[in-house]
């Protein structure tokens, strides 16, 4: 299977007041049609790594790689106007907090219609037909009604939805999702992944999920890639993890509470200046 | 053993929003005891009616014996402590950790506070070179430290926990809810602690209450949780939830 | 001073790890001052305002003549020259003395009117945020009946009722100004008063009174200290229409105002008489707003903390 995306040395730098911060510092992955996960603390670059894909890295950053490819597009080569296009109609992005990233004097149901139609010459009531479908998708159960709400009328988990309906309809082939459920409920978490499962096995999307939760990523991603201080320390398979090598990893693991596991006090992470270097 | 907390038939309204619903519970001395449920459960809004920042409609409090009022006097707030959320709201942007921890002292009319500001920053692992630093200079897991010297510069009896890590990295986490178990250890602290995390309160608690739109849903001890041996539907749907993702 | 030792005074400012409660507070104030001083501008305001000070300190050895008594039988309305750099007025007076002698006047009323207004608006907003309710209401009803009127009409109600005076000038432009202060501690208050950090405050059985002064005040003073600044403008602008008026300083005073005032008859022939004093009314107006913009820039909490 060819590679769908190609990440080769990416970095990203921003210019302070003091100097230079390099937020990301070499990372070198790449994603077929598959379910991979990108874990890390804050600060560990998971977010700059996702957002200079998608192409919203801050204006004053610079980025360079000696590689950043997708389905063999230069995506550091080509113009903003062609990025943008890719952006939405075969690249999409979902944030964590729904309540940032949406409209918030539009209708859930326009913005769906709205980004159709940016990508795809529709007619109105088709648009509308497809995003109803798309609704309905993300099992909203009454979307009929949720079309015609505003963002601010809808819960989290609801609005996490929309979120995830208006980014998919334009039927993009890799998506990335940047702590898609940090805001939920942990009950509402699960629906919204299972949701997110089946639509990117279904479609054949690639998936590239951003979160701080090792043990969340592990059970829902095939592969892991694990960051740290803006480098990648390990890569694995997610059914792997158990036997993962770096002490990052493995301290990252095993300081969490567990139901069943009981450890006073629990281990903590004892950080080595070499793992950043 | 005599109770440290007594709550019964709580409610609390926000503009006609019941928050809590009659609400009871006992929280015996020395205990850890977990509130545990997803956002508008009211379990933070039982910890703010505890300390009198959010208004009692009806029901009653007792702490350490003492049926609590409508406001709350000097000699509570040195029995009850709370830490917050949120460190990076909790300490105010204009102060050092010298002046954040000076306060209580000054309020409270302590002589010695030298001696006592340097002791609580040993206690919680931070030492003399954090003194006269301001807030932004620290990091998440420093200023909840801070936080925590903050609460207990007083000597309360009562710690009561608002989600005290859930903005933290899990490594952090890890840090903090050792220190804070070292603490109650060693000072034999009551402690009422909020999460959503149903593994954070089994690790720290040994009893727990279930909450739901502002109802106790059941109550339990910790090793009923870790043995399943729970009644009600929702709390087994927290436990599945904290297992992860199991793909159908 | 060797580059070694600049080094080192500047790495002890920024230490991130103070060694004691003046190094922290030094520290704070050197960072303000970075991105102060990082504003051309604003350095050019802060010169400004410094000059004033000297101007109005050493007026008595700058000044060439006496500021009230002139030669009116050889020196009226004249023309700028190198004997009399900005020319004389119709009492003969040098006019150039007048203007570094006004400066002290100047200075006062701003003064004044800074130190009576912004407290009274401090506490005004302040308490009126952070009690709430019915008290909120009183107080910013006050406050909205004298943000109803133009305030060159109220301070001229003022200096009517209290009779004309330099004195009464300030006291009548403190009245009008302090108002917007209010509102702008009163917003502040309530962006502050339900976060974590004051009710953490609460939690330790602090009083209302001692919460508004040591923890909600501390955080007011410099959106109110940059207003202030700024406002400075157009409180010497209100003095000097006052004295415009004939309602603020009276002459002989050296006051810029009324000096204005006194060469309106001869400004198309002699037109120096007006026109120096206007010039350093601007002069001065612009100095102000310089340093209030770039005070906004090193202060404003807004800005960030780092």
């Amino acid at each position: 299977m060819s590679a769908l995306l190609d990440v080769e040395d990416l970095r990203v730098t921003f210019p302070t007041r003091t100097g230079l911060i390099e937020a990301v510092r070499g990372v070198s992955f790449s994603l077929g049609r598959e379910r991979l996960g990108i874990v890390g603390e804050s600060g560990s670059g998971k977010s700059q790594t996702g957002r200079a894909i998608m192409g919203l890295t801050p204006p004053q950053a610079r980025i360079s790689a000696n590689k950043l490819t997708f389905d063999g597009i230069d995506l550091l080569g080509v113009s903003s106007r062609q990025r943008r296009a890719l952006r939405g109609n075969r690249i999409a992005m979902i944030l964590q907090d729904p309540k940032y990233s949406l409209d918030p004097v539009m209708s859930i149901g326009r913005q769906i219609v709205e980004t159709l139609r940016t990508h795809e010459t529709v007619t109105k009531a088709e648009a509308r037909e497809r995003a109803l479908a798309m609704l309905e998708a993300v099992q909203i159960r009454d979307p009929k009604r949720v079309f015609d709400l505003h963002p601010h009328e809808v819960s989290g988990g609801m609005g996490q939805r929309a979120m995830i309906a208006m980014m998919l309809i334009a039927g993009p082939e890799m998506l990335i999702a940047d702590e898609p459920t940090s805001a939920l409920d942990v009950t509402v978490q699960l629906d919204v992944l299972d949701i997110l499962d089946k639509l990117v096995s279904e479609r054949g999307m690639g998936l590239i999920f951003i979160s701080h939760d090792l043990r969340l990523v592990s059970s829902f991603c095939d592969r892991v890639v694990v960051m740290y201080a803006g480098k990648v320390v390990e890569q694995l398979k997610a059914s792997e993890l158990r036997h993962a090598q770096h002490p990052y990893t493995r301290g990252l693991l095993n300081c969490m509470p567990r139901i069943g596991f009981e450890r006073h006090p629990l281990p903590v992470l004892e950080r080595k200046p070499e793992w950043s270097a | 053993m005599t109770a440290a907390i007594v709550v019964e038939g709580l409610e609390v309204v926000f503009d006609r929003f019941r928050a809590l619903k009659g609400v009871s519970l006992e929280v015996r001395e020395g205990e850890s005891y977990g509130l545990v449920g997803e956002s508008g459960s009211g379990k933070s809004t039982l910890l703010r009616a505890i300390t009198g920042l959010a208004p009692v409609s009806s029901g009653t409090i007792t702490v350490n014996g003492k049926r609590l009022g409508k406001s709350r006097d000097r000699a509570f707030y040195r029995e009850v402590q709370m830490v917050f959320q949120d460190p990076y709201g909790s300490l105010h942007p204009r102060q050092t950790v010298d002046r954040l921890l000076q306060e209580p002292l000054a309020i409270h009319g302590f002589a010695d506070g030298e001696r006592r500001i340097e002791r609580a920053l040993d206690e919680v692992g931070l030492g003399k070179g954090f003194r006269f630093r301001y807030a932004h200079q620290l990091s998440g897991g420093q200023r909840q430290r801070v936080a925590i010297a903050r609460a207990l510069i007083l000597e309360p009896s009562i710690l009561l926990l608002d989600e005290p890590t859930s903005a933290l990295d899990a490594s952090v986490q890890a840090e903090v809810l050792n220190l804070l178990e070292e603490v109650r250890r060693r000072r034999k602290l009551t402690f009422l602690m909020v999460s959503h995390d149903l593994a954070i309160i089994t690790h720290m608690c040994e009893r727990l209450m279930v909450m739901q739109n502002g109802e106790a849903v059941e109550t339990l001890t910790a090793s009923q949780l870790i043995g399943h041996r729970v009644d009600a539907d929702y709390t087994r749907n927290l436990l599945r939830a904290s297992e992860g993702f199991v793909r159908a | 001073m060797s580059a070694e030792a600049i080094q080192s005074r500047r790495e002890w400012l920024l230490s991130e790890r103070p060694a004691s409660r003046m190094q922290a507070r030094l520290g704070r104030a050197y960072v303000a001052w970075r991105r102060f001083s990082a504003n051309r501008l604003a350095l050019v305001g802060l010169l400004i305002i410094i000059a004033l000070l000297l101007i109005a300190a050493l007026a008595g050895v700058l000044a060439p003549y006496s500021p009230t008594f002139g030669d009116l039988k050889n020196a009226r309305l004249l023309a700028p020259s190198a004997e009399h750099w900005f020319g004389t007025d119709d009492l003969g007076r040098d006019i150039l003395s007048r203007i570094l002698y006004g400066s002290r006047w100047t200075l006062y009323v701003v003064i004044l009117v800074a130190i009576i207004a912004a407290p009274i608006g401090l506490l005004v907003g302040t308490v009126a945020g952070y009690a709430g309710g019915w008290t909120d209401a009183i107080l910013m009803r006050i406050t909205d009946i004298f943000l109803a009127f133009p305030k060159l009409i109220l301070a001229l109600a003022f200096v009517a009722a209290l009779g004309p005076g330099i004195e009464n000038a300030v006291l009548a432009i403190a009245i009008t100004s302090w108002p917007p202060y209010a509102r702008i501690a009163r917003a502040e208050t309530l962006t502050v008063r339900n976060s974590d950090y004051i009710k953490a405050v609460q939690l330790m059985g602090a009083s209302p009174f001692r919460i508004v002064l040591r923890h909600i005040m501390p955080l007011c003073i410099s959106s109110l200290i940059i207003r202030v600044t700024l406002d400075m403008a157009g409180i010497i602008l209100t003095a000097a229409g006052l004295g415009f008026l004939g309602l603020g300083a009276q002459p002989p005073l050296p006051e810029w105002g009324t000096m204005i005032a006194s060469g309106r008859r001869f400004v198309l022939d002699q037109w120096w008489v007006a026109g120096a004093p206007g010039f350093a009314i601007l002069i001065v107006s612009l100095g102000f707003n310089l340093l209030g913009d770039g005070l906004r820039d090193a202060l404003d909490p807004r800005s960030g903390d780092q």
